[in-house]
């Protein structure tokens, strides 16, 4: 990373600070918990699927700047996409978390969730980046609990 | 960083050193001492999981692979036989570093996990039964919990735990009333990891051994801190790791009574540990080979020898106050520190210091701490159920080593500063 500090933004301070989406969703109809063993972090996901298109999402938990705020960005993301949609979104994200996909070189559609690029380089908070991202793969298959330990 | 932090006297002078502790002479032995982490020179905080290694051992292993290697304990050629007399000659030291009578009662295992296990499979699956119970602390780590729980669902066991203060202190009113007639154990940690509480163990033990019940110390983290003399704590069973007292990684130490490791089943089989083997019988070995199946870490434990020699040299009441001196500074710029709160506060502490800070994850503590070339550890500490009794997910942990320095310290404090400043 050039400044070592890349990954502790604005962007990524504020959504911490003012997590959007947060707390309980009224009439959710998916439910999904995640969490990192490791380091504690633990946030439990609220989706409405409407036919195909996730119309609402929220989330609650306990968890570090960077997983609280890779969960706010991907509600405000997600809310209004469709379920296929959502789903490119979630392996866009998670190979350019684990250093996979180069998003200067490669098209995606992530969008300012670019600012999530530098964790690559931090092989210690990759997970904390992607457990909201895994969580919500889970809602959408009806798994009711994941852990970041499953699937890497 | 070298951001010096504010309204803090120079308390270094006004602490008592050691006179025996150069501390930058002892520094000099260490070679990762010296490396930069992202480009800032590294400050090693986090001694609790593992120590830094200093030449003296580095030389110890390299000269026994370079010129002495060969198995143990089955040769009657040269070479094996002197690799024997070394690694023996570590049991010894090992012996004499902890107090203890006879170098039988000296297990190498790979680790303290390890010695705790051994002790529930070769005790515990023996001599505890249904409806028994084993009691261990509120502030274990994962390794001196989870044996014993898997004993007790195994034996229909129940596991009772000793309950502790908002300051991280043992109950021992409370400890005193769980034992009846249906306790047959008491595992215990010396020293907390997470905590950094030195547990009164000498009494806890007198009473266990009022009720006839053995002691299990986890001295993980006691070994390589304060001076341990087996006689005079009376403990049935001590394990500890080689890794975090300045030796390699993959040994360890159990120590126990000799009637008790003699009573106790084997807990691996194979070679070493047999005296005849034949389709229809096997006669298990003396102790401590009945516990030491397979060719065992040779280099780690001479390597471990060596780990000794050094910190004895230092002496481990010297190394112990000095620790103290710096816990007691970190402890003090610490509690300056507007939103820190120390989890953690004993009166009688190793020099561990946990902390937590307002609104900040101690993830993104490590992190930022990290970029400025200081290592400590962020998490759980494998002792999910104390970060469960303070009611928080984490702590970020810095623990002190003797070969760190007070400008260490302050470096860590400047560093806290800097990290508040991201978050706020
Ligand atoms: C108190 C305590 N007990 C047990 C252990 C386990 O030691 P090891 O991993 O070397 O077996 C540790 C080390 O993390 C510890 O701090």
């Amino acid at each position: 990373m050039s400044d070592p500090r890349a990954l502790y933004q604005e962007v990524i301070l504020d959504h911490n600070k003012k997590p959007r989406n947060f707390g309980v969703l009224e009439n959710a109809n998916r439910h999904a918990e995640g969490h990192n063993p490791v380091c504690g972090d633990h946030i439990t996901l609220h989706v409405k699927i409407d036919g195909e298109e996730v119309s609402g999402i929220s989330f609650e938990g306990q968890s570090c700047a960077i997983c609280k705020a890779s969960a706010s960005m991907m509600t405000g993301q997600v809310k209004g996409k469709t379920v296929a949609e959502a789903e490119t979104l979630i392996q866009e994200f998670r190979e350019m978390a684990t250093g996979k996909l180069d998003v200067h070189a490669q098209p995606h559609h992530l969008g300012r969730l670019t600012v999530f690029a530098g964790v690559s380089e931090l092989p210690s908070r990759v997970k904390c980046a992607i457990l909201p991202w895994h969580t919500l793969h889970a809602a959408f298959k009806e798994l009711d609990n994941t852990s970041t330990e499953k699937d890497f | 960083m070298n951001v010096p932090t504010k309204n803090q006297p120079p308390l270094e002078n006004t602490l008592i050193h050691p006179v025996s502790m150069n501390v930058e002479h002892l520094r000099a032995d260490f070679p990762i001492l010296k490396h930069s982490i992202h480009g800032k020179p590294m400050v090693y905080l986090d001694n609790a999981a593992s120590s830094q290694m200093p030449q003296q051992v580095i030389d110890r292993l390299t000269h026994y692979q370079a010129h002495e290697h060969a198995n143990i304990h089955r040769g009657v050629h040269t070479l094996s036989q002197n690799a024997t007399i070394e690694y023996e000659n570590a049991r010894l030291k090992v012996m004499n570093f902890i107090g203890a009578k006879e170098a039988r009662e000296i297990i190498f295992t790979r680790g303290t996990t390890e010695g705790i296990n051994l002790v529930m499979h070769g005790y515990g699956r023996r001599f505890i039964g249904e409806g028994d119970e084993i009691i261990i602390s509120a502030m274990e780590h994962h390794s001196n919990i989870v044996p014993w729980q898997m004993l007790c669902e195994e034996k229909k066991a129940r596991l009772r735990i000793i309950p502790m203060n908002d300051a991280g202190e043992l109950l021992l009113d409370e400890y005193a009333k769980l034992f009846n007639k249906n306790t047959k154990f008491v595992a215990l940690t010396h020293v907390s990891n997470a905590l950094g509480t030195i547990n009164p163990v000498r009494g806890m033990i007198a009473t266990a051994h009022q009720h006839g019940v053995p002691v299990l110390l986890d001295g993980a983290q006691a070994a390589p801190h304060i001076a341990v003399n087996i006689q005079d704590l009376d403990c049935d069973f001590y394990a500890f790791s080689s890794h975090k007292m300045c030796g390699p990684t993959g040994v360890g130490i159990l120590y126990g009574k000799t009637p008790l490791l003699e009573k106790m089943q084997p807990y691996q089989g194979g070679g070493d540990m047999i005296l005849n083997v034949t389709f229809e019988r096997t006669t298990y070995n003396d102790i401590p080979h009945k516990f030491e199946a397979g060719t065992p870490a040779i280099a780690a434990g001479i390597g471990l020898g060596a780990a000794i020699d050094y910190l004895t040299a230092i002496g481990l009441d010297n190394i112990a106050a000095y620790e103290h001196a710096l816990l007691e500074y970190a402890t003090q710029a610490a509690r300056n520190i507007p939103g820190l709160k120390i989890i953690g506060t004993a009166q009688h502490k190793a020099a561990v210091l946990s902390f937590i800070l307002d609104g900040i994850h101690p993830h993104d503590i490590g992190t930022l701490l990290d970029q400025e070339g200081i290592a400590v550890r962020a998490g759980h500490h494998c002792a999910q159920p104390v970060m469960q009794r303070f009611g928080i997910p984490a702590t970020a942990r810095a623990s002190f080593a003797f070969y760190n320095t007070f400008a260490e310290v302050d470096a860590l404090i400047a560093g806290i500063h800097s990290v508040k400043k991201v978050f706020a």
